[in-house]
């Protein structure tokens, strides 16, 4: 008797991913240097999130010939994106055996009103969140891991941080509130009230939470680190930088050694110049990725 | 007190640390090879083995854990970490650490979708322990001093060879601690013996 996809599988599974970095990548090539440089996990994309801001358009679920190219090319796990409330693509990137979807605003949302119900699936979800009332609304819809959103493609970190700030904060305050107090923060967080209390009582997230959304050198991942991020994804950071594969192993090498800043040091010089930033203010409000999803 | 280092470079460590302490032994995250001077058994967490195996060499803890190893101090490996102990990985050339005489696969059980969670008998440990198994690797076969410890569908999944114990599975992500408590058993005996 075994049991496929429960809760503790599910989970699980990003808890392996602890103090390590995910890797936006768009092809077999750019998959092996991300799994050399000692990345835990590869996100397969058509476009990174900075190209598909440059590009506009209505951005997609990739196409499968390079999933399918990147799950043959690394042996780490191999993680995909599906539209908002987009059931065939979310079922499409199951059948095809990626190992953990990620129902993402980088992606023009599929439907406005409605994320996906993710307890359906035995693939686990990866979702974005801002503060804890989206954070619970996606683990209550069954979400195994979570991500702050940031602002994808900006190599801007500010976003990110506000993001993570805000969703520490809250877990702290949640922790600290007598039970009676509970029912009154879920209805004014527009949270399931049963995913607070489980918050609660474990005294931390029920989820590993991710940081991801502007990340764009070894000190911006390290700082995520040290405001409680439990790892991180990199999107354009990588790619979109002078010499990918150094600025890879930087970016993994500042994560898992983010309070030794002589290493921090030592592993920023000569890896070149990294992505080009935006500044947040100059993106027009219907530009801005995170605010798709609820 | 016994005390147990995880090796914290990447993956479960957190948890090991919780599984250890309810077993009754201090635990302590391992992060320089400096600090394998001051435990008495080692756990090499699950996460992602290829990840593991670069940082390890990045951080030059590759003699260090296998010379805490051959010094006669336990190491208990779960899913990544029981590939890192293995002599033989099938499909690679080179394999790791080689202090199990075992051959092993990796991702043996398919993708995360094929992921699962069973009740397992242990030999000497539970007739019903709950293993999860993530994208989980499995024993092939064994040299003749190791002992098979469980067996899921005919597939190795638990072994012990001296000092040294393995799992496919992840102890760590449940509250059953029969496991744990097994291998700090194991670093209790293990450390009078060499004080001995």
């Amino acid at each position: 008797m075994s049991n496929l996809g429960t809760d503790r599988v599910k989970r699980g599974m990003a808890e392996m991913q602890k103090g390590g970095v995910i890797m936006d990548v768009v092809n077999a090539e750019q998959a092996k240097i991300a799994e050399e440089a000692g990345a835990v996990a590869v996100m397969a994309l058509e476009r990174v999130p900075s190209d598909i801001r440059a590009a506009g358009g209505v951005a997609r679920m990739a196409d499968p010939s390079i999933i399918e190219d990147v799950m043959n090319a690394v042996s780490i796990p191999v993680m995909a994106k599906a539209r908002i409330g987009h059931i065939v693509e979310a079922r499409v990137l199951e059948a095809m055996g990626v190992d953990y979807l990620d129902e993402s605003e980088v992606l023009t949302p599929a439907d406005e009103v409605y994320h996906l119900n993710k307890r359906d699936y035995t693939v686990p979800f990866v979702c974005g969140c801002r503060d804890l009332g989206e954070a619970a609304r996606r683990i209550g819809e069954g979400a195994s891991m979570l991500r702050t959103k940031g602002e994808p493609g900006t190599g801007n970190i500010v976003e990110a941080v506000r993001h993570m700030r805000e969703v520490q904060a809250q877990v702290r305050t949640l922790i600290g509130m007598s039970e009676d107090e509970i029912m009154t923060f879920a209805k004014n967080l527009g949270a399931p009230y049963e995913v607070l209390l489980e918050i609660k009582k474990l005294g931390r997230l029920p989820v590993v939470n991710f940081a991801a959304g502007g990340i764009a050198t070894p000190a911006d991942a390290a700082l995520m680190m040290q405001l409680g991020a439990d790892g991180v994804f990199v999107g354009s950071g990588i790619f979109k930088s002078d010499n990918p594969a150094k600025f890879a192993k930087a970016v993994v090498e500042a994560t898992t050694h983010y309070q030794d800043y002589e290493l921090i040091a030592r592993v920023s010089k000569g890896i070149g110049t990294a992505m080009k930033g935006i500044e947040i203010s100059t993106i027009a409000p219907e530009q801005r990725m995170q605010d798709r999803g609820w | 007190m016994i005390k147990i280092g995880v090796l914290g470079l990447q993956g479960a460590v957190r948890e090991h640390i919780k599984s250890v302490e309810a077993s009754g032994a201090e635990g302590l995250i391992i992060k320089k090879k400096e600090q394998l001077d001051e435990i008495d058994g080692l756990i090499l967490p699950g996460g992602e083995s290829t990840t593991m195996r670069r940082l390890i060499d990045k951080y030059d803890f590759f003699d260090a854990l296998k010379n805490f190893g051959k010094q006669g101090k336990p190491i208990f490996g779960t899913c990544a970490g029981l590939i890192l102990l293995a002599t033989d990985i099938i499909g690679q050339e080179h394999s790791h650490l080689q202090l199990m005489d075992m051959k092993v696969e990796r991702n043996a059980f398919g993708r995360q979708k094929e992921s699962f969670e069973t009740a397992l008998n242990i030999q000497g440990v539970a007739e019903d322990f709950e293993a999860v198994f993530i994208r989980a690797p499995y024993v092939i076969e064994v040299g003749s001093d190791v002992e098979v410890l469980a067996t899921f569908k005919d597939s190795i999944v638990a072994a012990k060879q001296g000092h040294y114990l393995c799992c496919a599975f992840h102890p760590e992500l449940t509250e059953d601690h029969r496991l744990t408590a097994y291998f700090v058993k194991m670093v209790e005996n293990a450390k009078k013996e060499l004080a001995s």
